[in-house]
Parts: structure tokens; sequence; C-alpha cells
């Protein structure tokens, strides 16, 4: 330690600038590594949108289909669960939502949402459960007939993807 | 490891590669001559009975890359094709299925042993915590095997085990598809699956070296839970220790074979070889069997996130058993108290294991709420024994409490090469 004089030397100047410069380095190194995980193009690319043609799909009807690999659930709601999922008292929910909000406008009996419980994931049963929207057989999460969570451990709400009326009869997804 | 090497090689040839790398001498001083307790009971074997599975995994496992395809179009195909086509392919893969379960019978035994007996407690903390680490590591390996075959539990479990990192707020959804590498469960994520299902058996043979380096440094501890005094309370590893720890390996085999043979099925689900199918859960999934008690901690709290946290942390909790356990006796035979809490702490992780494996409503919810607090509840009750607890008398050395007052006398002068034989 008596060596070392009290005025920087030059190797405490190289010991900074090697260490400066491998902490630039490392983490540049790093990058790469962590970004490979992410979605791929290929994956991104299969996320173009789809049209989906809702003539087939009868009253009362839960289609299922894909978009960027995720489910979705298409259901043609019936006037009796339009009226249940609009005369809740939207103050009283955990993921407080009302129904008009989650369908477009003058399409009421269309529901569009994704098919995965917001719990853990799992594909939750159409037309079950106390509100006959959804029941996730996995851990018991409830769902309205608005995909709006009532019991159960899910947190929030099956989210919307986001989607448009092309024509009266047609959506597109994406 | 720790330097008790008297190993002189007997050949010239054997003395010149000696001096250039003593890894014999390295081996003859931590396996042959090593001093271990000589009271170590048979719940000391299965440290040994662990290095046989691993390697049996890292065995069985690697045929099976050999002749799996880890594609989500192919990878049910090709473990059928294994099952069907492959010489002997159903018994390699029986192997290495039922493997991972006896890999954790044997590693819940192991703890135990550690917990009745004190094993964790100081000079041991960093050999505990070290254990704890493998744990981890034997966890997601596990999980991750289980993804490959690609049937609809490993797909259901691979989602709804995934998503558990949902739960963290903010960054939860973005560490969510960087696992997945897509937008669900699919082809990506199982391709990184397999890479590090590939990889981590390897990272657990490093942490088990510094396992084992960490072990001899202070040597075992033993059923009396105090320190080797003389030598008289030791005995060299070969053959006491070589030849216990073989004949219970054997007879651990024997069991690992008998599912193997004849229930190979028993600890899986049949749901399995119903391959992955995205748009439909089966109506009842579970994990397998060694998670069912973490499964069970998650699903009895309401709150998601809270939920994920007490699971790791039912987990995480181990790794600081060392300090919450303040009495300064090790071994549970001389706790009166803590024996009672120990046993309802091993009864209750059973309970959580039924419970994790029961639909989650009603009373069974109920129970598992009980269950999780006394699985946290028993580390607090841990930390207030050290100091209400009165412990038993402890033996003077480890040769009494084999020999008693008596026998411990006599032995010294008496032949202690061939009186060992009788107890050991
Ligand atoms: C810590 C050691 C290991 C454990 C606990 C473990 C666990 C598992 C489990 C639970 C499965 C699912 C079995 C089934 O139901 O089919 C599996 C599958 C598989 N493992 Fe491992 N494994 C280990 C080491 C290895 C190693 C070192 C390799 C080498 C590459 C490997 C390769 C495979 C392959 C190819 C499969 C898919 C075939 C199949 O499902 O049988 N494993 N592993
Ligand atoms: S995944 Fe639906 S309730 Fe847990």
């Amino acid at each position: 330690m008596a060596t070392t004089a009290a005025e920087p030397t030059r190797r405490d100047f190289l010991f900074i600038a090697t260490g400066a410069v491998g902490a630039v380095g490392i983490a540049s190194a790093v990058w790469p590594f962590v970004s490979q995980m992410a979605p791929d193009a290929a994956t991104v690319a299969a996320g173009a949108p789809v049209d989906v043609d809702l003539t087939p799909v009868a009253e009362g009807q839960i289609l299922k289909l894909f978009w960027r690999g995720k489910l979705i659930f298409v259901r043609h709601r019936s006037a009796q669960e339009i009226k249940d999922a609009q005369s809740v008292d939207v103050a009283s929910l955990r993921d407080p939502e009302a129904d008009a909000k989650r369908v477009k406008a003058g399409k009421d009996q269309w529901l569009v949402v994704y098919g995965n419980c917001t719990h853990l994931g799992c594909v939750p049963l159409g037309n079950e459960g106390a509100y006959k929207g959804w029941f996730c057989p996995c851990h018991g999460s409830v769902f309205d007939t608005s995909g709006r969570i009532r019991q159960g451990p899910a947190p929030t709400n099956l989210p919307l993807p986001p989607y448009e009326f092309v024509s009266d009869t047609k959506i597109r997804i994406g | 490891m720790a330097g008790h090497s008297t190993y002189v090689p007997k050949t010239a040839v054997g003395r010149w590669f000696e001096s250039r790398l003593p890894i014999v001498g390295l081996i003859h001083s931590s396996f042959v001559v090593f001093p271990n307790p000589r009271n170590l009971n048979y719940l000391w074997t299965f440290g040994g009975i662990l290095a046989f599975m691993l390697v049996a995994q890292i065995v069985t496992g690697i045929t099976l890359a050999m002749h799996y395809t880890p594609h989500a179009t192919m990878a049910f195909g090709s473990v059928e094709h294994i099952m069907r086509d492959v010489n002997y392919g159903w018994l390699i893969r029986y192997l290495h299925a039922n493997g991972a379960s006896m890999f954790f019978v044997a590693v819940y035994v192991h703890i135990f042993r550690g917990m009745y007996y004190g094993s964790y407690k100081a000079p041991r903390e960093i050999l505990w915590i070290l254990g704890v680490i493998i744990f981890l590591l034997m966890m997601a390996t596990a999980f991750m095997g289980y993804v490959l075959p690609w049937g609809q539990m490993s797909y259901w479990g691979a989602t709804v085990i995934t998503n558990l990192f949902s739960a963290f707020p903010v960054v939860g959804e973005t560490i969510v598809t960087f696992l997945w590498g897509g937008y669900s469960v699919d082809n990506p994520t199982l391709n990184r699956f397999f890479s590090l299902h590939y990889l981590l058996p390897f990272m657990i043979a490093g942490v088990v070296v510094l396992h084992i380096w960490a072990l001899h440094v202070p040597g075992s501890n033993n059923p009396a839970g105090i320190e080797k005094k003389t030598d008289k309370d030791t005995l060299p590893f070969h053959p006491y220790f070589t030849v216990k720890d073989a004949l219970a390996l054997v007879v651990f085999i024997m069991l690992y074979c008998w599912f193997v043979f004849y229930t190979p099925n028993f600890l899986g689900h049949a749901d399995n070889y119903i391959e992955a199918n995205p748009a439909v859960t089966p109506a009842h999934i579970v994990p397998e069997w060694y998670f069912l008690p973490f499964y069970a901690i998650l699903r009895a709290i309401p709150d998601k996130l809270m939920g994920v946290l007490a699971m790791f942390g039912s987990i995480a909790v181990l790794a600081f058993l060392p300090w919450l356990d303040t009495s300064k006796v090790r071994s549970g035979s001389y706790r009166p108290m803590f024996r009672f809490f120990f046993w309802l702490f091993a009864v209750n992780a059973v309970i959580l294991g039924w419970l994790g494996a029961k639909p989650a409503d009603g009373l069974y919810v109920i129970a598992s709420r009980i269950c999780t607090a006394y699985y946290f509840g028993y580390f607090a009750i841990l930390f207030i024994l050290g100091f209400v607890e009165k412990p038993s008398k402890l033996p003077a050395s480890i040769a009494e409490s084999v020999l008693g007052r008596q026998g411990s006398a006599a032995a010294v002068g008496a032949s202690a090469a061939a009186e060992p034989n009788t107890k050991g």
C-alpha cells in the first residue's frame, strides 16, 4: 500500500478505463441474448388481422378462433344474456366496466373477448357457472355474459382484442 | 476436499501422476478415509441416492434426446415413437419419467432429515442454502421436462406456471411474453424449455460439487447433533459407509424398478397422452405430485399476486431456516417440544399435497388456508421455541450416544477395529 502514490497512477487510469469499457461491452453483449427471448419476426407477422364471418354463428353459440396464437371467443348473445349483462350494478364489480364498453355500439349481441382466463390462462367453459357466462375449471373463476369476473381468483375481466366491424356480418380482428 | 489425505500411490506411475494432478488423493481423502460420525442412520444414505438419481436422469435423458424432436407439431409423436419403435424406448422413457419422481422422493426425505436433526445450523448454513438452490433447480428442471412430451398436461401446466409471473405488477406481462417467445405457449416455448431442460441438470451437478465441498469442511451432522471430538466418534467412509450407502441404494432402486415395471403411469396423468390442444383445458389440471403442496399454497390465497408470493415464499423461507431456528441444540431427538411441531409440520405438508390435488372449492379451500397458515407458522414457532424450550440432556460424545457411558469407556482399550461391526 505504501508504494501506491496518492497521485493517480497510470495503472489507476488503465483500471478505470478498462473497467468502463468492459461494463459497456458486457451490457451490449447481454442485450442480444435477452432480446432473442422476445416474440420473433415470424410470430409477430402472424399477428396480421383476420376476418371473421359472423353469419354461421347462431344465437347462443360461441366461436373459438386463434389470432397471434391466442384464443378468442366470439359469442352470439341472446336477448336474455344481454339483459343480464346490462342490468348489473357496475360499481359492485371487481373490475368495474359497463357492458356497453365491452361491445361495439349497436352490436350488443356480439361479444368478442380473449379466451384465456385472466387468472393463470386456462380456457373457461362457455355457458357455465352462476352467471351462465363462463366458468374456469382450473381454480374456479366465474365470468358473466359480458366476460366480466364475478367470482374466484381471476383479477380482471376477459380482455377485448382489437377488432372492428367491416360489414354488418363481418369483423376484422387485429 | 478437506485435507485428510494420507494417500501415497503404490506405483511409480501413480506417484508421477499424483504429483501433477492429485485427484486420486482427493477422492481417497473424501470418500475412502473421510471420518464420518459412527452413529449415522439410514436417513444419511439419501445423499448418495440423490447423486445416483442425478446420474440416472442425465444418462436416460441424453438417450431420450437422441430420439426426441423438440417441435410443437412433432414432439408428441416423437415421444410415442420412443414408446413404440425405439428398442427399449419404453424402458428408457419410463426410467426417466419415474426417475424424476424418485428423485423428489429422495430429496424430500433428505430435506426432512436435515430439518429434524438441525443439519442447517452453524456451521452448515451454506451447505443448507446450496441444498435449497439444488431443490429450486430440480423443480425448474422437472417442470420444463414435463412440458416436453407436449400432451395436454404439459401444455396447460406450462400455461398456468408461466402465467404465475403475470401476477407481478407492471413487468409481469412482459416477463411472460419473454418466457413464451410469443403470445401464448407455443413452439418457441417448447424449444427453449428443451434447451434449458438439457442444461439445468449439469448446473445441478455443479452445485452438488459445491454442496459436497461445503459438507466436507465440518463433515456430516449426525443423529445426536453434536460434533465429533475424538477418533472414537468416527469411522472411515470406506468400508463402513460405502456399504451402508450401497445397501440403501439397492433397496431404493428396487422401489424405483417396481414403479417402472409394474405401474409406470401411476404417478403420471392420463391426460398427458392426449396431444396439446390450446383450445381446450382438461377438466382437472393438477401438477405432478411433487409440486402439490406448493400448488395448494398458491390456491389457498384468494388474491393472485399474494398467492404467487406465498408460493415462492414457501420455498424461499427454507433458505432462512438457519436463522429462524434459534435453538442451540441441533438434533430433534433432544428437543421434546420441537419434535411435536416438527411432526405436525411433516403431516401438514402431506395434507397440503393431498389438498393440492383436490378441486379448489368449499372445505378444501378452508383446509388449505389452515394448512398454509401452519406451514409458515412453523417457522415462527421455531423462532420462539429456542427461547422457551428446555432440551433434554445431550450425550457427552457421539461414541457415548452409541455405546452408552460404559461402552464408550470400554471401547477405548478394546478391539476398536472389530467392535464397530456391531454398530454403524
Ligand atoms: C435433474 C434431472 C432431470 C429431471 C428431474 C428430469 C425430468 C423430466 C420429466 C419429469 C420429464 C417428463 C417425462 C414424461 O412424462 O414423459 C422429462 C422428459 C424429458 N427429459 Fe428430462 N429430466 C432430467 C434430466 C434430463 C437430461 C440431462 C436430459 C438430456 C437432454 C433430459 C431429456 C429429456 C427429454 C428428451 C424428455 C422428453 C421425453 C419424455 O417425455 O420422456 N432430461 N424429464
Ligand atoms: S386459470 Fe382460471 S381460475 Fe385459475
